[in-house]
């Protein structure tokens, strides 16, 4: 059993770790790495794994349950009420539309009524997984398609709930019998006690996160020991896991509704810190799970149903998005991109389709068959995303390159910034202010858009890839300034240009201390904390306003920049001396120690006292005497 | 063997073709250190630890700068008033540049002739350096005549080649120690003494 276990995790681990690089390399993203890893050791292939992979894939679902559950605690009410007009209008458009067009298709095509229903909502999910993944892997999350994406998720996921609840009454209307002798406690009730539980089963959740889990957590911290923190946050998640699946109900909503309970203590950052590396890995078990998953015999022997169904389901989902798109204002390129970023059918389709089966609503062949075309379109959705960046949005498109008349001279620009974000349009603006032109990088189309109206030259896309950096003249340029707001993509980038382009000086925008710290390994000497500079010339004000003379402030901050940079790189010749490995949020704490220890030590306004005239006669007088 | 530091103070050194030319391989020279405090120091804020070793280890000090408004850029005026510090430049405990020599090199827009009693500036030009004189006297340096390049506006190409090339003859003379202070004394310029030492050395 162990040799089992442990064989099986070696052939996961392998997967993801050949095929992830290779999709990476190959600039596909990671998500469709770990589907490809799946398919290839799935049973139809290399047969590495075989049906058990069914088992180990209820066991990945815990790395959507735990995605959701961050998703959840990033939702704070103040910004879903922000994002409200976008998420109820776009979002409810998207669902009602397909789950309609979907019952239309499936009801002519012999479902009854029922079954056509309840699958046209599963199939009206998207994936929050692959998308949330891949906007955040290519740093679209900002741009207004990424805005609407999770958005239009955020209702789909929220919806999961009152569809759950409602599923049940299906059955009471189509006066089907309950055929399968499931154990839970839920399944024997009528479909109105069904759906009472699951609302008692939500207000519950809400109720112990409130006045259970906080003060749980709060005694947990005060232990102050890593590894119960983190064994605290697994037990949440996997505790609220139980108790939903015990009453019959998704896990995952369970804990998106704990997130969401818990995003507004003082443990969320915390909680962040301890779940995001579990989540990744089984996340990218989930994927590969999916890719095994994948019933090839099934296809094979149905392959024009199987293949007519992904295509009318993508292509219906794909319309209905595209309309909405274009009803929230959103401009061509960034339409594309929601649209054939949200074609597929998500990951919560499994969790609806099992119900649904179980419910007895549809046959256990076209479940099996729905669940194939789910996990076909979950696979071909990072390809469509790559058709649409390299084949699509290039010609037909903002174009990656501007076109330029034929008697235009191609002179290439010294400077090239990547990421044209609020620090790097501040950053050209004063270059142009000053006579420099500069090539920008940007992967928001319609930033692009508008910055081309504006006569500057921008390349649209990704800046990490080679082929765009090269006709952006990286070759021929002086300077790149990497100030693209995803810490990710810029060390990426930073990483590729000191190994492709040595003739390029590189200077980095870091968002942190810590970022600065990752920076200065990588030997990049130029590093610029967007945080400093501004934060001391605030400071700078306050002393001004508390009445200190402006000169002197200015001398202050202009010590404390000094000395702040010299300790910078000083403690980042130190920080791996402490002997156990700290986690991020954990770092950051310990650093902010040593800094305020430092600053306690060192005063850094020791040079002035040439002009202290007080000073002086007090020198002089101890001088007579 | 002596070293040579130049301590240049030009806010727009990129427009001033003097000094531009006067500065031209003089880093080239084996003893000179040029200190280029525009550009060490943009925002006025001046490492005064930085100033201290290298005036330490220099033996010759030369204020090189244009002659504004009768002085010296701010940003000189920043320097001595910071580096030239009370425990250390001077009072007790200021003795770490007895002995050391120091002098003004200027470059002018008016004319040698516009600067005296009856003309139009109504002050020598050493007479308006009286307040470097009296700083460098106070550290107990040797304060020489100044280097002046003047009419600035009026110089021809040929013209302005010959006084690179005496300051360039001057430094080297300075750092081969091929001088006697006490002639020094003697001219108003460190030019005049340079030109009767080169003409002197003609056949």
């Amino acid at each position: 059993m162990i040799s089992t276990f442990l064989s099986d995790a070696l052939i996961y681990l392998a997967a993801a770790i050949v095929f992830v690089p290779i999709a990476k390399k190959l600039g596909m993203g990671s998500v469709l790495g770990y589907l490809l890893g799946g398919i290839i050791i799935g049973p139809f292939f290399l047969g590495f794994v075989g049906q058990e992979g069914k088992d180990i894939m209820h066991f990945a679902e815990i790395g959507v349950v735990m995605m959701l559950f961050l998703i959840g605690l990033e939702l704070e009410p103040s910004h879903f009420w922000r994002m409200r007009n976008l998420i109820l209008g776009a979002g409810s458009l998207q669902l009602c539309a397909t789950t309609i067009l979907i019952f239309v298709l499936l009801f002519f095509i012999g479902f009854t009524w029922q079954a056509a229903l309840a699958s046209g909502l599963a199939i009206a999910m998207s994936s929050t997984a692959i998308v949330m993944q891949t906007l955040r892997e290519k740093g679209l999350t900002k741009t207004e398609s990424g805005k609407s994406s999770f958005a239009v998720l955020l209702f789909q996921d929220i919806s999961v709930i009152p569809i759950l609840a409602l599923l049940p009454l299906l059955t009471i209307l189509g006066s089907h019998v309950q055929t399968e002798g499931q154990t839970t406690l839920f399944s024997e009730m009528p479909g109105w006690a069904q759906t009472l539980t699951l609302l008692g089963a939500v207000g519950l959740v809400i109720l112990c996160g409130r006045f259970i889990i906080v003060p749980f957590l709060r005694f947990i911290a005060r232990i102050h020991l890593r590894e119960l923190f983190t064994a605290a946050s697994l037990f949440i998640i996997i505790g609220t896991a139980c108790i939903m699946m015990l009453v019959g109900l998704s896990p995952a909503l369970g804990t998106f509704l704990a997130g969401v309970v818990l995003a507004n203590s003082e443990f969320r950052h915390e909680l962040e810190s301890d779940i995001e590396p579990f989540k990744g890995i089984l996340l990218g078990l989930f994927f590969i799970t999916v890719g095994a998953s994948i019933n090839f015999s099934l296809i094979i022997s149905n392959p024009l149903t199987i293949i007519s169904l992904v295509c009318s389901i993508i292509v219906i989902k794909a319309t209905v998005l595209f309309v909405s798109g274009s009803l929230i204002r959103l401009s061509f390129d960034q339409n594309l991109l929601f649209t054939l970023g949200l074609a597929q059918v998500g990951e919560f389709a499994f969790v609806l389709f099992s119900f649904i089966h179980q419910l007895d609503i549809l046959s256990t062949r076209w479940t099996d068959m729905m669940m194939g075309v789910t996990a076909i379109t979950m696979t071909v959705t990072p390809l469509l995303l790559l058709i649409n960046e390299r084949l699509i949005l290039p010609y037909f498109g903002i174009k990656e390159k501007e076109e330029k008349e034929a008697d235009a001279i191609d002179e290439s620009n010294p400077v090239i910034i990547a990421g044209f974000g609020h620090f790097g349009s501040t950053l050209g603006r004063f270059l142009r202010a000053n006579g420099i032109n500069a090539t920008v990088l940007d992967n928001d189309s319609d930033r692009v858009d508008l910055l081309r109206k504006m006569g500057f030259k921008v390349f649209y896309g990704d800046a990490t890839r080679i082929d765009i950096l090269k006709s952006a003249g990286a070759s021929e340029a002086k300077i790149l300034i990497a100030a693209i707001d995803s810490p990710d993509i810029n060390f990426g980038l930073v990483e590729k240009t000191k190994k492709i382009f040595p003739n390029l000086t590189v200077m980095v925008r870091a968002k942190s201390r810590l970022d600065a710290y990752e920076l200065l390994d990588m030997g990049i000497k130029d590093v610029y904390r967007e945080s400093l500079d501004t934060s001391v010339r605030l400071g700078v004000d306050v002393l001004v306003k508390l009445g200190v003379r402006k000169y002197s402030a200015v001398r202050a901050s202009q010590n404390f920049i000094k000395y702040d940079e010299a300790a910078l790189r000083e403690l980042a010749r130190h920080r791996y001396d402490q002997s156990d490995y700290i986690f991020t949020t954990r770092e950051q704490i310990q650093i902010q120690e040593q800094m305020l220890n430092k600053d306690r030590e060192v005063i850094p306004n020791i040079n002035d006292h040439a002009w202290d005239s007080d000073l002086f006669e007090e020198k002089s007088d101890s001088g007579k005497n | 063997m002596n070293k040579v530091l130049i301590l240049f103070a030009h806010p727009r050194f990129e427009k001033s073709k003097t000094n531009r030319a006067l500065l031209k391989n003089v880093g080239r020279i084996e003893g000179v250190t040029i200190n280029d405090l525009y550009e060490q120091y943009p925002d006025f804020n001046i490492d005064t630890d930085r100033e201290r070793e290298l005036l330490l280890n220099h033996q010759i000090i030369i204020w090189h700068h244009p002659f504004y408004m009768y002085s010296a850029p701010a940003l000189l005026k920043q320097w001595i008033d910071l580096v030239l510090e009370y425990g250390w430049a001077h009072g007790r405990g200021g003795d770490n540049l007895n002995n050391k020599i120091v002098f003004n090199t200027i470059t002018s827009g008016g004319t040698r002739e516009v600067y005296a009693a009856n003309a139009f500036n109504r002050f020598t030009i050493r007479e308006f350096l009286v307040p470097f004189e009296q700083t460098a006297t106070l550290c107990k340096m040797i304060y020489l005549p100044p280097f002046a390049v003047q009419g600035t506006h009026l110089l021809t190409t040929n013209a302005l080649k010959f006084h690179v090339k005496m300051y360039h003859t001057l430094l080297d003379k300075l750092v081969k120690g091929n001088f006697d202070v006490e002639m020094f004394k003697k001219v108003e310029f460190l030019n005049d003494w340079i030109v009767k030492e080169t003409e002197g050395h003609k056949p």
